[in-house]
């Protein structure tokens, strides 16, 4: 039952600190430390990859492996691929989210918590349970080695983001709603000149989240692509692994990583603060 | 979100036509009562076509599909022809299947990552909770892999674990251990998919529990510590409660996720490892329908993960309500 002084206790904190820094530190080491070595690799010759004891920073960095992947690889191809499903999807899908968020959350419908319910029960059923049906869904209408399948079931809405926005809706009050009705005003009207404006923070986050799990997304891709020129970025650096890599060529598959992350990344330097609070929102809620 | 409720309420000047003054609902009059339903009609009809957009999607791509692999998965199927009912042959034929039953244990295998990560993730939030400068950037540095495409990360690992020329063994040298071949090893295997997972999930958990910490009030700290409470006390008996809701929404996230681990096998094993010892369920489901076009049986495996996933959601949050009784 040792009572330090103050003095003793802001030097007992101060060593606390530099201790945890320390730690803190060695872990963000650790972190970053495959990304950093991605990047190196991605400008050492193949030479040096191999090289026993191992080059650490590349003598003369080969930035024209960041030039070739382009011409040697589908990579441009699974840039635009994946733009397009996942800005498609995101786009036209915050649309229709936010306005059964809308009706869920503040209009007159019999029957609106069942159907929201029924929605969340949904969530409960793993992809993997649900992808061989789908697939035989889609190719009896010949939609395997395009990119609809991917695209069109996510068009209906994504059942998490009207989850939050209904929750964040709950905050505005009835009487608001009420009163434009009384005004004259159409339902249309109503979400986007009040609803629409409210709930934009909101809707920016989740769509920032959403773009990312879609510009990631390997399962579901890989089972409906088969043309390169088709592919999705995940699809193309993954092929590149198996590959380059009977070729040793190591530095253009991590090229082509590093610059198959790089558009999320960038995103979420921009918007981390953004990115970060809502996430944090999302344990909370959940 | 006090942004919202801070805006004032809009008053209308005259109440509109057609709308039944407050108080009197139920005797006004007939004319007035018709017009309240038809605008409760309209605003149903708009509500409707509102939500028609995810209920036709849940109907045609969520029902229509387990109804379907609820069927499938009776039936001897090649996604071609029609399929033919076997009743539950594919489901014996399951519990014999030792190549399932080395998956199902696998992928168990990997969940052991989920209490690891928490662990690390809490004692991370807990240290930078403190005001340690640079605060900012290790919460950015640690939620860089979390935002990373797994099929790049995958990749990387991949090649961090090659027993001559990864990161990895390289790292080790420096400390003199010499590290085996990771991923071509039935024993290093799995632990290395695990390292890497950890790794991966490391920042959102730890991003949670930040905000779960930080939302606790200083009081209860100030005051316990006046009741004469230690630092392991007080971790003991407010910070561990009060985390406890996020613990809980990790712990559920975390196993319907990891029931379902399958593109770091995919890309760091093809083959599913040496010896089958890193295939995972999904690996095996997505082997066997769409290598071997035995979409039934593989359609009987996926049911039976969903099944996994349902039953495991239920009893998390049974015993979540339990527990939370108990401390209460």
């Amino acid at each position: 039952m040792s009572r330090t002084t103050p003095r003793g206790a802001a030097a007992q904190n101060r060593l606390v600190n530099t201790v945890l820094l320390v730690v803190l530190a060695l872990g963000a080491v650790v972190m970053i430390a495959p990304l950093l070595w991605m990047a190196t690799t991605a400008l050492k010759t193949k030479g040096e990859v191999f090289a026993l004891p191992p080059v650490w920073i590349p003598e003369s960095p080969q930035w024209d492996t960041f030039v070739r992947m382009w011409t040697e690889a589908p990579i441009l191809s699974g840039f635009r691929n994946s733009i397009v499903v996942a800005g498609t999807v995101t786009v036209v899908g915050s649309v229709t989210s936010s306005l059964a968020a809308f009706a869920l959350a503040k209009m007159r419908l019999p029957f609106k918590n069942a159907i929201f319910l029924g929605l969340l029960a949904g969530l409960m059923i793993p992809f993997p349970t649900l992808m061989i049906p789908q697939f035989v869904m889609f190719s009896k209408i010949g939609w395997v080695d395009t990119l609809l399948p991917l695209i069109v079931p996510l068009l209906f809405g994504n059942i998490v983001m009207i989850f939050f926005l209904r929750q964040y809706l709950s905050s505005v009050p009835d009487s608001m709603v009420e009163a434009a009705k009384i005004d004259g005003a159409s339902y249309l009207q109503i979400f986007r000149r009040m609803i629409f404006p409210l709930i934009r923070p909101a809707i920016a986050a989740q769509f920032i989240l959403w773009f990312m799990t879609i510009w990631n997304d390997y399962l579901a891709p890989i089972l409906y692509l088969n043309t390169e020129s088709k592919q999705t970025l995940q699809v193309v650096i993954a092929n590149l692994n198996v590959e380059y890599a009977t070729q040793r060529d190591y530095p253009l598959i991590m090229a082509a990583s590093f610059v198959a992350l790089l558009p999320i990344l960038v995103v979420f330097l921009i918007f981390q603060r953004q990115i970060i609070e809502s996430v944090a929102l999302t344990g909370a809620k959940g | 979100m006090s942004r919202i409720t801070a805006e004032p309420t809009p008053v209308p000047a005259a109440p509109a036509a057609g709308v039944v003054p407050p108080g009197d609902d139920g005797r006004s009059a007939p004319g007035a009562r018709a017009a309240m339903r038809r605008l409760h009609r309209t605003e149903h009809r708009w509500a409707a076509a509102f939500v028609a957009a995810p209920v036709l999607g849940f109907l045609v791509f969520t029902l229509y599909p387990l109804g379907y692999a609820l069927y499938a998965s009776l039936t001897r199927w090649n996604g071609l022809t029609a399929p033919q009912f076997i009743g539950l042959d594919n489901y014996t034929a399951l519990l014999g299947d030792e190549y399932f039953l080395k998956t199902l244990w696998n992928t168990a295998f990997y969940m052991i990552g989920i209490p690891i990560g928490l662990v690390l993730a809490l004692l991370l939030a807990i240290a930078l909770n403190r005001k340690i400068p640079g605060q900012t950037a290790f919460r950015t540095i640690y939620y860089v892999p979390v935002i990373s495409s797994l099929a790049a990360i995958a990749i990387v690992w991949q090649f961090a674990y090659n027993g001559d020329f990864g990161l990895v063994n390289q790292v080790l040298a420096w400390f003199g251990i010499d590290g085996p071949d990771w991923l071509q090893n039935t024993a290093t295997v799995k632990p290395a998919i695990i390292i890497m997972a950890v790794w991966k999930g490391l920042g959102y958990s730890m991003l949670l529990y930040l905000a779960a910490i930080q939302s606790v009030p200083r009081s209860l700290y100030e005051a316990a510590s006046l009741d004469g409470a230690n630092g392991y006390h007080r971790f003991r008996w407010i910070t561990l409660p009060m985390v406890r809701p996020v613990t809980f929404f990790l712990v559920v996230t975390n196993v319907i996720a990891g029931s379902q681990i399958f593109t770091e096998i995919n890309i760091m094993t093809p083959t599913g490892g040496p010896e089958f010892s890193s295939a995972s369920i999904v690996y095996y489901i997505v082997r066997k329908a769409f290598k071997y076009q035995q979409m039934g049986y593989a359609t009987a495996m996926a049911v039976v993960l969903g099944l996994i996933v349902f039953v495991v959601t239920l009893i998390q949050f049974r015993l979540n309500r339990r527990n939370s009784f108990s401390i209460d």
